[in-house]
């Protein structure tokens, strides 16, 4: 019963540290609101993160209106144009896929699947989730506030980020700031449980080489997180002071309408800098618990083990550390020197090594096995052409000679999209369609499951491939409207406008995504326990769902890795990571 | 908020192998990463190293700052002189401050050892003389701060030279100041949980309903040793260089 790779364990070892006495929730407000149970908090955090990811994806709506039909819709006007940009894209890099990935899918996942009872400092938990909520509503106000929100770009380049001109300057980038710095605040407490159930409040018998690539994923995502949003914090810190006390970190000497501004000598260059040091980890912060789930979803969905465990773990660390060392390739076109240049451009494409071994590791594992085209099963297989899609086009812009032209066009918009919107997102469907029944103990609607799938699939193709086109006839990227030019031809209007028709659609799954999720929660077909036939142990509980304090009143032992599906010899085609070896049949 | 009980093995007790060998065992093997680590030390070591980062970024922004900028940094030797009477001595009050913050740490490690032995009165001295030191810090640095403001330094304009010396000085300092508060405040919080014999006696906490223990005022500690060190990070970048 051996892999050959990883042992079952031999000898139970002894529980090294007693059982903490779980808080026990007496009201419906300390059960439901205020819970401390990581598995409501996870819900919270995923409600939280799509009803704003929503608002971010009315927004894209707005601007692709805007661009298919320009001079036609007089509500969109130039800086509402730039307030959609920078608020969809805020939202959804930050609000919607980091809090979704770690703060939805870790909370629930990390305590299950690694045998805990709950996270380690429940309370402290609680906390993150509200003070999310808190930067959510400060985000949410921004739009309300007079002169709207901020219309700087995601990025929020200072200068002009708070310069005379940019939309938002009075309210909005003030709240977003705020906003910003109550995110990180909220984020590392939350970060700080994950990172510390992992390290110390594993199971018997769950050493870091057996968890699932999952909590691999997360685990080193939000370490990832806990030292690349300081970078952000102290950016948001300064440029808060640039706008309120009058200081001159960013802001350099600048003619403000033919008058000298009150600024001077301050360095525009160096928040590019600690934006970007927070923001290409930021990538992986999204991408790696990506990673980790589409391992474990296709694994279990192809009855087939994981190929190359180990490198996958170790791929995911190599990945963590390597992205603190590529950042400024974001900032090739603000003039660096060379040599800098050369830098960042070597260690970008250094970083290819470890993520193409990923996808060869995927593809070996669904080689030869025994797929079942189940939802999240096609979606992985979505992620994996997506992301291959993605990443080919980020060898292109990693390369500052290349990067330099393409860097104002619309091909970033399309990359950027690919790697970082579609793919991730088609993983959070996977993991929603997987682990629904986990939630609820129903399944999502099969048929209006397939719908959302070859929809969003199809549609966000038709989507982005042009959208590369766009980008390399010189479309340029955030532009209200280009209007005429030399050199962009009159058809690609045309295909700007079929663009905003295929969003349009792609938006219409979605609704219909939400509304299958709300159907099933009370009509969905009962799933039952372990309906997927998955060794891992959050599918092991005693209820399905799984109840306050996850467990029974023993908590599991893990005897092997979380990948032993179909071994030679055993009747199931699938051994639990608890079942005792003197059990299996 | 340490809500384990004890740190001693149940059952097996987690025998500790020296060197490389014995890390590569502690992280190979299962539940704990870190061997008889409570869960508390263990979440307070991975945020102080989050918290060097936003510590350091400020500084890497602070030297940018002073590099890029075209104006003269100010004489920091003549800016923070104090006279009593005679002529100005350089930095006397930031040599009494770093002193004070540094011989807190001194008796909080004491704190630290008395706790372990449940000396609940000595413990309680101990970490009032800590949080002393550190409000007196914080003081020492209010009056600094009075001073520059009375010289004319503000955030925005500084009539010795550069305005980002102002900036910089009033946020990183300021920040570290809101630091120590933050440590001074629980210092108390704790102070008054030992005295009341919190930890003998297994009292739930008010917000968390867990437990705690004596090894909160280790976990306390290294807070404090933390922002002592970066203490010594700051004083050196700004008063020295």
């Amino acid at each position: 019963m051996s892999n050959g790779a990883i042992e079952d364990t031999q000898v139970i070892p002894a529980a090294e540290i007693e059982e903490v006495e779980l808080y026990h929730a007496h009201s419906f407000i300390t059960k439901w609101v205020f819970s401390q149970d990581a598995k409501i908090i996870a819900i919270q955090y995923s409600t939280t993160a799509i009803l704003i990811g929503l608002v971010g994806l009315v927004l894209s709506w707005l601007m692709r209106l805007q661009l298919g039909y320009p001079d036609t819709f007089s509500f969109i006007d130039p800086e509402s144009y730039l307030q959609y940009v920078t608020m969809h894209g805020m939202i959804m890099v930050v609000y919607l896929l980091t809090a979704l990935f770690l703060g939805g899918f870790g909370n629930y996942l990390i305590p299950l699947m690694v045998g805990a009872r709950d996270m380690v400092f429940p309370y402290l938990n609680m906390l993150s989730f509200w003070t999310y909520l808190l930067a959510t509503l400060i985000l949410t106000a921004s739009f309300f506030v007079p002169g709207g929100a901020t219309g700087a770009g995601w990025t929020l380049y200072p200068p002009q980020a708070i310069s005379e001109g940019t939309p938002g300057i009075n309210g909005g980038i003030i709240l977003m700031l705020v906003s910003l710095t109550f995110f990180i605040i909220g984020f590392t407490m939350g970060g700080l449980n994950y990172v510390v159930t992992v390290l110390q409040a594993r199971t018997r018998g769950m050493s870091l080489m057996r968890m699932p690539l999952t909590v691999w994923g997360i685990f080193v995502a939000t370490i990832l997180a806990l030292l690349a949003f300081p970078a952000l914090l102290v950016a948001s810190i300064m440029m808060t002071f640039d706008k309120l006390l009058g200081t001159s970190f960013f802001m350099p000497e600048m003619l403000i309408q033919g008058e000298i501004g009150p600024n001077e000598n301050g360095s525009p260059l160096l928040f590019q800098h600690l934006f970007w040091f927070f923001g290409h980890p930021e990538v992986y912060i999204v991408a790696l618990p990506a990673f980790g789930v589409v391992s474990d979803i296709i694994s279990t969905h192809a009855r087939k083990n994981i190929f190359g465990y180990r490198m996958m773990v170790w791929a995911i660390v190599g990945i963590g550390g390597l992205s603190f060392i590529v950042w400024a390739h974001h900032m090739y076109v603000s003039g660096m020197n060379p040599y800098f240049g050369f830098f960042f451009a070597t260690t970008t494409l250094i970083i290819a090594v470890p993520t193409a071994l990923k996808l060869y590791n995927w593809v070996f594992t669904l080689y030869k096995g025994n797929i079942h085209l189940t939802i999240p099963m096609l979606f992985c297989v979505a992620f994996i052409l997506t992301f291959l899609n993605g990443g080919i086009t980020g060898l292109f812009l990693g390369n500052v000679v290349v990067d330099i032209p393409l860097s104002d066009t619309m091909f970033v918009v399309a990359h950027f999209h690919m790697v970082m919107g579609i793919a991730p997102v088609l993983v959070i469907f996977a993991a929603i369609y997987h682990w629904f029944p986990l939630m609820s103990g129903r399944f999502l609607n099969e048929f209006w499951g397939q719908v959302h799938f070859w929809v969003t699939f199809l549609g966000s193709y038709l989507v982005y491939f042009p959208m590369h086109y766009l980008g390399f006839v010189g479309v340029p990227r955030r532009y209200y409207e280009i209007g005429e030019t030399s050199f962009v031809p009159e058809s690609a209007a045309t295909l700007n406008e079929f663009i905003t028709i295929m969003v349009l659609i792609v938006g219409v799954a979605q609704i219909i995504f939400i509304i299958n999720i709300i159907m099933s929660i009370f009509n969905g077909k009962l799933a039952g326990k372990n309906p997927w036939k998955a060794t891992t142990l959050e599918w092991q509980t005693e209820t399905t769902p799984p109840g306050h304090g996850n467990f029974g009143k023993e908590l599991p032992i893990c005897y092997r890795w979380a990948y032993e599906y179909s071994p030679p010899g055993v009747k199931t085609d699938f051994v639990p990571q608890n079942l005792a070896p003197d059990k299996i049949k | 908020m340490s809500p384990q009980k004890s740190n001693t093995a149940v059952g097996q007790s987690a025998e500790l192998k020296p060197g490389l060998v014995g890390l590569a065992e502690d992280w190979s093997s299962d539940q704990r990463a870190f061997k008889n680590v409570p869960w508390g030390k263990a979440m307070m070591w991975i945020f102080l190293l989050s918290d060097t980062f936003i510590f350091s970024v400020f500084l890497i922004g602070y030297m940018t700052a002073r590099m890029s900028t075209a104006v003269d940094w100010p004489p920091v030797s003549e800016i923070f002189a104090l006279s009593f009477g005679g002529d100005p001595i350089p930095l006397v009050l930031i040599a009494i401050m770093t002193f004070i913050l540094i011989t807190s740490s001194g008796t909080m490690v004491l704190a630290v050892n008395y706790g372990y032995r449940k000396d609940r009165k000595k413990t309680t001295i101990l970490l009032l003389i800590t949080a002393l030191m550190g409000a007196s810090f914080v003081g020492m640095q209010a009056l600094e701060w009075s001073k520059l403001i009375s010289d004319g330094v503000r955030p925005w304009e500084n009539p010795f030279g550069a305005s980002q010396f102002g900036s910089a000085f009033f946020m990183i300092t300021g920040f570290h100041g809101f630091h120590v508060s933050v440590g001074v405040v629980f210092l108390l919080l704790i102070a008054r949980k030992v005295w009341r014999g919190d930890y003998d006696t297994e009292k739930k906490g008010f917000f968390t309903s867990q437990k705690g223990n004596y090894e909160i005022v280790e976990t306390m500690g290294l807070y404090w040793h933390f922002v002592d060190l970066v203490w010594v990070f700051i004083f050196a970048f700004f008063y020295l260089w």
